[in-house]
């Protein structure tokens, strides 16, 4: 079976998913990613699906069940990259992955991130956050 | 449902195992792309066969595909047929219910995939297991 | 419908016999339909190669247009309809084309004389019949064609998504949405976010001339998918009477920002990214 392999970038987790996962592989990277928050105190999660041509319930499943088990564990999760052609057939699935915060690119993800962790921390009022606060959605329909 | 002929040779997929399911998808992504559908329909059509072979799988207990690219005349789709000799599915109003599981999903495999699909008709029974067959067309 | 080995021979045989004359009396049948709106030398060349294609379907097997070696004589004749079509040429003008053989059929197998004649016309009718056809069909799907692509540029042109500003674009509206319409602007507005890296799109609908539930539909979803690559719309340019319709039709926009004209939902926009707008000081704290 394939892994999806973690990357850690300053105090942030990167996880660029590159293949077709299997069901089990979507369930293996979520119980690895639960355990690499932990062990590296991280407090970002960015998971960049560029690569995924399609997402279905099970992956949109997981990626919801990771955004909730993150939070537990005190780390803002971001999907980043969902493709057009992806997020149009999600709609029509029906599935909102509600809960999931969601960026264009891996680098507003990483805005994102850091906003929400001034906020968590109180500096939210400072001048450098305009025009990160606003970038987040909540992706709810 | 599904008038047109069939151009070439049908593939056939056994559906055991998680990793079948993969295959599946590849082979409907190679269908689509031969019957010219956007990208957009190819997705959905994608999407659609990975949660019914996920459906063959878990709650037929396995099965097969049949994967067709064919031709009405006016335009190419593909046709993908689902087959298990499972228990069948007792409540088929209920089953198209968004939200309605037996299992652990999110309870939008059939109703989600029908939405997806140009084409969807269902054959079940007790003893007969359950054949689904579905057609995207090329717009 | 298929002609059996002597019944082709017999046919090749026509056709060979005088085959200058065949081709002239048949340029001069299809001619006087088409009123002179194509050359004679190119309706000409058009008929020796028809000409020339049948006589070869029949030097190597039964004259049957379903067989393998006919292949070349539905190429031919898939040309020809193709042609017609572009041209604007009718379907009857079209298929007039090969249905004139059987006047220059009939004159030759008259002048010959003999037993059979009639049987041979029938059986070489049918195949002309059966060539007609074919010609039709392709014409049609040829018209098709052209109509599916002029749709397809139409649609290109009345769907520009533009920037606006840096992380803005904007989709401005113009005309009835229908179904396929409403996928387009979708896909093409959603792709230029990803490309743009644009956060926010403003969805300007001051051309729409009304608004149904179809229609509204297509926007939530536009603005749910939107949400799910990170993205934001604002929906802009809502007369009056659509506002009324649209609470009439009881649709729901949510949470989604609605502004009543282009200026202001750009301004909007800004405000959220921070930059300043010189007509409006600031107020936020």
């Amino acid at each position: 079976m394939e892994r999806v392999p973690i990357l850690k970038i300053g105090d942030i987790l990167l996880v660029s998913i590159q293949v077709d996962m299997s069901d089990q592989t979507a369930l293996q990277l979520q119980e690895d990613l639960a355990e690499r928050i932990v062990a590296t105190g991280s407090h970002g999660v960015i998971i960049d699906i560029t690569a995924l041509d399609i997402v279905d319930s099970f992956v949109g499943r997981m990626l919801s069940t990771i955004a909730s088990i993150s939070k537990v564990l005190d780390a803002e999760t971001v999907v980043v990259g969902m493709r057009p052609a992806v997020a149009i057939t999600l709609v029509e699935l029906g599935l909102s992955l509600n809960g999931i915060r969601t960026a264009l690119n891996v680098e507003r993800g990483m805005e994102l991130i850091a906003a929400a962790r001034a906020d968590d921390l109180g500096h939210s009022d400072g001048v450098d956050d305009a025009g990160d606060t606003d970038v987040e959605t909540t992706a709810s329909p | 449902m599904t008038a047109g002929i069939d151009l070439g040779q049908p593939q056939v997929q056994a559906i055991r195992s998680d990793e079948d399911v993969v295959r599946v998808r590849q082979l409907v992504r190679t269908a689509a792309v031969a019957a010219k559908l956007s990208l957009v329909d190819q997705t959905k059509v994608v999407t659609a066969a990975s949660e019914l072979a996920r459906n063959t799988l878990v709650y037929g207990g396995g099965g097969s595909v049949e994967v067709a690219t064919v031709d009405n005349g006016l335009r190419r789709g593909v046709r993908i047929v689902f087959a298990d000799s499972g228990p069948g599915i007792a409540d088929l109003e209920l089953a198209f219910t968004d939200g309605y599981t037996t299992g652990s999903g999110l309870g939008l495999g059939l109703s989600g995939a029908r939405r997806l699909v140009d084409e969807f008709a269902i054959d079940t029974g007790a003893d007969r297991g359950t054949r689904v067959t579905v057609v995207k067309w090329a717009r | 419908m298929a002609l059996n080995a002597e019944e082709s021979g017999r046919f090749a045989a026509v056709l060979t016999d005088g085959a200058e004359k065949v081709t002239q009396r048949w340029t001069e049948a299809v001619a006087g339909s088409l009123r002179g709106r194509l050359s004679q030398a190119e309706l000409r060349r058009q008929i020796e190669e028809l000409h020339r294609a049948l006589l070869t379907v029949g030097e190597q097997g039964p004259l049957d247009l379903d067989a393998e070696h006919a292949a070349e004589l539905r190429a031919v004749l898939g040309e020809l309809s193709r042609d017609r079509a572009r041209q604007g040429f009718s379907a009857t003008e079209t298929a007039i084309s090969v249905f004139a053989l059987k006047d220059v059929l009939l004159e030759v197998l008259e002048a010959r004389g003999g037993e059979g004649t009639l049987r041979d016309y029938v059986a070489f009718s049918g195949l002309i019949d059966q060539m007609g056809l074919f010609t039709f069909e392709s014409y049609v799907r040829t018209r098709e064609s052209l109509i599916a692509d002029q749709a397809e540029q139409l649609l290109e042109l009345s769907t520009p998504v533009v920037k606006l500003w840096e992380g803005v674009v904007a989709v401005p509206l113009v005309g009835t949405l229908d179904s396929a319409r409403a996928q387009v602007v979708m896909e093409r507005l959603l792709q230029t976010l990803v490309d743009t890296s644009s956060p926010y799109a403003i969805i300007d609908i001051t051309g729409v001339p009304a608004v149904d539930t179809q229609v509204a539909q297509h926007i939530l979803k536009t603005v749910v998918a939107a949400r799910l690559m990170g993205a934001d719309c604002i929906i802009s340019g809502i007369r009056p009477q659509i506002a009324q319709t649209i609470v009439a039709l009881g649709i729901e926009f949510g949470d989604i920002a609605t502004k009543a004209s282009l200026a202001d939902a750009l301004r909007h926009v800004l405000r959220l990214t921070g930059v300043e707008t010189a007509r409006r000081p600031r107020r936020e704290s």
